[in-house]
């Protein structure tokens, strides 16, 4: 007979494991890749292949050669920030070049410098995008202009997002329901709620997020949006707009709810998500930028650990 | 349904050994009966070597308050008194027996019939209790009657009879359902009395639908009986939870379930009182459940206390599979592992649990992604990822501020922990260090 | 232009000037007292912060040191006599006499890895195994392998042997702080005086079991026969509960015990010759080190004073 096993209780395991969390993300994302691969082409397709192919390059190097430690690119985590990053700039022919820098600083910076999975204060993705916004700030926001579905053709015309669009003082010309299905301009993955939601929903079943970020963070957003829109509904944006485009929906479901770097009982999650989408619709009408979604969850994540210090859970009995 | 409000997993239930009825496993040509078979001090031995002894006659007495009296499981002669490996190896004061024969003590009722008439006063039950040996078979093995006699001051309200068996794979408390359920509710009102509370509440969980139904017809014929349906939830069947569960009290941090009126004991317990009682049988029997997803038979058996491993083996699925990972004694959630066969099994143990060779390794471990599972997991409100890291970096005082010692062991944390972090064990090893630092203190 | 510099300079300055004051106040407010000679006690020490003089660091001893006003009771491994006379010069006090000492396996390597009785799966800490089960090897009072001793040593003198699982102790870097002592739930590790020339004789078992539950368990447990008792020509052996033991404060290192030990759970370390009558096997020790080891001066300690006897 073999030699017994000798180990505390619990003696089972559920079957979750990290890399199948991680995986279930990916899927989660692959609606609005596929969205995003309708709408702007085989562009899209090749940057995103791209910022996943160097992210899981660099996570490898980085391990074999720098740390020396086991790899664990298998995990999906790589592929994760590598979607992410792609889904969060434009799909135009420059970025095939642009987002492996991206993919350097978001697996570099972002994540192995503070010893890799699990480690990262900050969503490495977001670590990548904002360094992209700030060092290619003209590549970064020329939006390729959504026309027909599945173009072939790698010079498309370019325009402005319905928030850019809005920030320069005209309208945002489009409607809701392209907005909500995604027939805009905007950032690869972002354009379209619709699969985002669905996305989303597989993952709330799954029970990898829960609704508290997600839920404050839009609610905060549109409530806070809709007292600025009855205040004057010239200057400011409609709040069911305002939560459909730009990267509310891509940053509420998969990035503010990014297990490392958000908090984690439910009531630090619900301050977290009302922080994002406080923070976002600042940024958004007094900032600089047109959008602020990257940096507010860029910030919130700072205080992430301050976070869970205050917001304990409930204890049995006290 | 009722269950309790925080935390909780639910494993996959395994209750294989469901339909097989309790049998007798034939009493060894040698025993060898532990001193400590319960929470606290050993007992001390009161026969010596070469004494005759019959079934069911003291062997070792309780001398301390923390402790239960030991009677021998056969007759036969004393042959040593000697420590012996325990079924984890550690070395145990035991009386080693050669059995002879099979004689009873002439008090012992041994006829089929059922008793339910009981005339005894509360404390004569509590003291009967101290006599008979009998410990709670919930796992703990806590002496029963200090269990049952209240302190000063405070007052019992609710008597609860934990029959979740909430974890997976053990059956041996629904074959005594199914089985002795009249036995058993006779037991219960019998503690009922020794409490002196209206209503006892029987808590079965909802994946047991027959015991339940047996139960509830059984309980009609008693008065203050109530059969409590709960919901499936690891860990339903643990003191706290339970009491959650079944009256929506919370026991506080540090105190003990009779400081919001309830005490808790095991089905079990309630079966072992009536035969204690009732019988004047003392606690020298355990109902077992020999189990495991690759064994080619399922068993619940009725085995005297201090027969080992490898004869309980031997005479139900006859050897151990050769692909055998782990063998454990009690549940997957909370039993413990066993090194040695050749142990004798001891009071309070409820299975003979075999894994096979791939189920029973754990996965490497990963790194950590916060993820709350644990915490969302915890049944207390704790935070084992928290925990896990303290420990590790040594920071005893900080552990301790963060209420480590209201941790259960439950396992849940471990359990759900996508990363496979050994958070239960470093818990422990936390809770030990506690304990430690809070000993060098005084 | 001009102007602006000069406003520039002249906001911060006053900004400067304005925190200057309010530093100093509170300097002034929240002055800490404390004995310079705290300091230069402090700086004698090795500053390793190992724990091993019971104190939470070097500091702590250091201000123990001065408050106290001697050496009594406070002893600094690691630094040995010379910093102990120093110390005691700095305090104007007597110095602390005691042998160099080293820290002891007491259990012998016999359980290699296919001697194993289970497969231990859960957390590597011996303190935690423990509570689990009896171990690996199967003996309820010998190593159970999980290197708490290697990670409580701060001068890496002690490693596992990934062969025997049990842990092997560097001389020339042990401090004899007692770290390891204190972090063994068996209590295996023990301080033993480093000997003359660094040769000891110990018995490395700590089984308390009867001699042939003992055997049983390892095939080098002492089982308690007393054969080593009887020859010892100065009493330093007595044997209690099955177990041998060595007093080291008495024991001349004539090594008549180690050929009598019908377990060989007797070792000296470091002579250069086997013990006679028997052979006894040769010790990692006594094979891996030159016998000028003595003369190696180690890297975290001052030169040991010429071993007394």
């Amino acid at each position: 007979m073999n030699l017994l096993n000798i180990s505390g209780s619990p003696h089972v395991h559920s079957d979750e494991s990290t890399k199948k969390i991680m995986w279930r993300v990916n899927l989660a994302l692959v609606p609005a890749l596929l969205v995003a691969i309708a709408y702007f082409g085989l562009n899209a397709l090749l940057v995103s292949l791209i910022a996943v192919a160097s992210c899981v390059l660099f996570q490898w190097l980085i391990e074999k050669f720098i740390l020396k430690v086991p790899t664990t690119v298998g995990d999906g985590s790589a592929v994760i920030t590598g979607l992410l990053l792609a889904f969060n700039v434009p799909s135009t022919v420059d970025m095939m070049w642009i987002v492996v820098i991206g993919a350097l600083v978001a697996m570099g910076i972002g994540k192995m410098a503070f010893g890799g999975l699990g480690k990262n204060p900050f969503n490495p993705a977001l670590v990548g995008r904002v360094f992209l916004l700030i060092s290619f700030p003209v590549q970064m926001t020329t939006w390729p202009v959504v026309d027909g579905i599945f173009p072939m053709n790698f010079d498309v015309a370019t325009g402005a997002t319905p928030l850019g669009a809005f920030k320069e003082g005209s309208l945002p010309g489009v409607t809701l329901m392209d907005a909500f299905l995604g027939h805009m301009g905007g950032s690869l993955g972002e354009v379209s709620a619709l699969a985002i939601l669905l996305g989303a929903c597989y993952l709330l079943w799954k029970k990898i997020i829960t609704w508290h970020i997600p839920v404050s963070f839009i609610g905060t957003a549109l409530i806070f949006s809709a007292i600025l829109w009855l205040v004057n509904p010239e200057q400011y944006m409609d709040p069911l707009m305002t939560i459909f485009t730009g990267g509310i929906m891509l940053g509420a479901c998969f990035m503010a709810t990014d297990m490392v770097t958000s908090p984690m009982s439910k009531s630090g999650q619900l301050i977290f998500g009302f922080g994002c989408g406080l923070l976002t619709i600042i940024i958004r009408n007094w900032g600089a930028y047109p959008e602020g979604v990257s940096f507010a969850i860029l910030l919130m994540n700072s205080v992430t650990p301050l976070i869970n210090r205050w917001c304990k859970p409930a204890r049995f009995a006290n | 349904m009722k269950t309790f409000k925080m935390g909780g997993v639910h494993p996959e239930e395994n209750k294989i050994s469901n339909d097989a009825a309790i049998q007798v496993v034939p009493v060894s040509a040698q025993m060898v009966v532990l001193m400590n078979q319960h929470l606290g001090a050993p007992a001390t031995p009161v026969v010596q070597k070469g004494d005759k002894v019959k079934v069911g006659q003291l062997i070792g007495e309780a001398q301390t308050f923390m402790c239960a009296n030991v009677h021998s499981p056969v007759s036969g002669t004393v042959l040593k008194i000697e420590p012996v490996k325990d079924a984890f190896g550690l070395l145990k004061p035991a009386v080693h027996i050669t059995v002879e024969g099979d004689e009873w003590m002439d008090t012992i009722d041994r006829t089929p019939d059922i008793k339910r008439q009981c005339d005894l006063e509360p404390a004569a039950i509590v003291s009967k209790l101290k006599e008979m040996g009998i410990v709670g078979l919930g796992g703990a093995t806590f002496p029963a009657h200090i269990k049952y006699s209240v302190p000063e001051g405070k007052k019992a309200e609710y008597l609860i009879i934990n029959a979740a068996e909430c974890e997976p794979y053990l059956t041996s408390d629904y074959r005594v359902m199914m089985e002795h359920a009249e036995e058993v509710c006779i037991g219960v009102s019998i503690l009922r009395k020794a409490l002196g509370v209206p209503n006892a509440y029987i808590g079965i969980e909802s994946n047991k639908p027959q015991a339940i139904a047996k139960m509830q017809e059984m309980a009609r014929q008693f008065e203050g009986i109530v059969i409590e349906p709960l919901k499936v939830k690891y860990p339903q069947g643990a003191e706290k939870q339970l009491i959650n569960a079944v009256t929506g009290r919370k026991v506080p941090s540090g105190k003990l379930p009779i400081d919001v009126g309830c005490v808790v004991s095991n089905l079990g317990t309630a079966f072992a009182v009536y035969e204690a009682i009732q019988k004047n049988k003392p606690l020298i029997e355990n109902i077992l459940t020999v189990t495991g997803k690759k064994l080619p038979t399922q068993h619940n058996c009725l085995v005297r206390i201090g027969t080992t491993y490898n004869d309980i083996i031997k005479h139900t699925i006859g050897e151990l599979p050769a692909t055998t990972g782990k063998v454990i004694s009690g549940g997957t959630m909370m039993g413990k592992a066993v090194v040695n066969l050749d142990a004798p099994t001891v009071k309070g143990n409820s299975s003979v649990l075999v894994m096979d060779g791939d189920e029973a390794r754990r996965n490497p471990e990963m790194a950590c992604i916060r993820c709350g599972k644990c915490m969302n997991a915890c049944p207390m409100g704790l935070e084992p990822y928290l925990f896990s890291a303290l420990v590790k970096a040594g920071r005893t005082e900080e552990v301790q501020q963060n209420n480590i010692l209201d941790c259960i062991e439950c396992g849940c944390c471990f359990f759900s922990c996508p990363a496979n972090k050994p958070l239960t064990d470093e818990i422990r090893l936390g809770k030990n260090r506690v304990r430690a630092m809070m000993a060098a203190k005084k | 232009m001009t102007q602006q510099i000069l406003i520039a300079v002249i906001v911060l300055g006053l900004i400067g000037a304005f925190f200057a004051v309010v530093l100093y106040f509170v300097a002034q407010k929240f002055k800490v007292v404390e004995d310079p000679l705290i300091d230069e006690v402090a700086e004698v020490l090795p500053g390793a912060n190992c724990g091993g003089c019971g104190k939470a660091g070097c500091r702590a001893f250091a201000e123990a040191c001065v408050a106290q006003g001697n050496m009594d009771g406070l002893r600094c491994a690691p630094g040995g006599e010379p910093v102990a006379a120093k110390i005691a010069e700095l305090l104007g006090c007597a110095v602390m006499q005691g042998d160099p000492q080293v820290a002891v396996v007491r259990c012998n390597p016999s359980f290699c890895g296919d001697k194993r009785r289970a497969n231990y799966d859960g957390l590597t800490s011996c303190s935690f195994a423990a509570t689990v089960f009896v171990g690996e090897s199967g003996c309820a009072f010998g190593c159970l392998g999980c290197g708490d001793c290697v990670a409580a040593c701060q001068f890496d003198a002690i490693r596992m042997n990934p062969q025997t699982h049990t842990p092997e102790v560097d001389e020339a870097k042990c401090t004899a702080c007692g770290a390891c002592v204190k972090a063994c739930p068996r209590r295996i590790i023990e301080l033993r005086n480093k000997g003359r020339n660094n040769r000891r004789v110990f018995v490395s078992c700590v089984n308390k079991e009867k001699g042939a539950a003992a055997r049983k368990t390892c095939e080098n447990a002492c089982i308690g026969c007393s054969k080593c008792e009887k020859v010892c020509p100065v009493s330093a052996i007595t044997v209690a509960d099955s177990l041998s033991y060595i007093d080291f404060t008495k024991c001349i290192a004539c090594r008549k015990c180690v050929p009598e030990c019908p377990t060989k759970a007797i070792r000296d370390v470091n002579f250069p010759t086997p013990a006679k009558k028997a052979e006894p096997k040769p010790t990692p020790e006594a094979l891996g080190e030159p016998k000028t080891e003595l003369k190696v001066e180690p890297v975290a300690v001052p030169q040991p004073e010429p071993a007394k006897a």
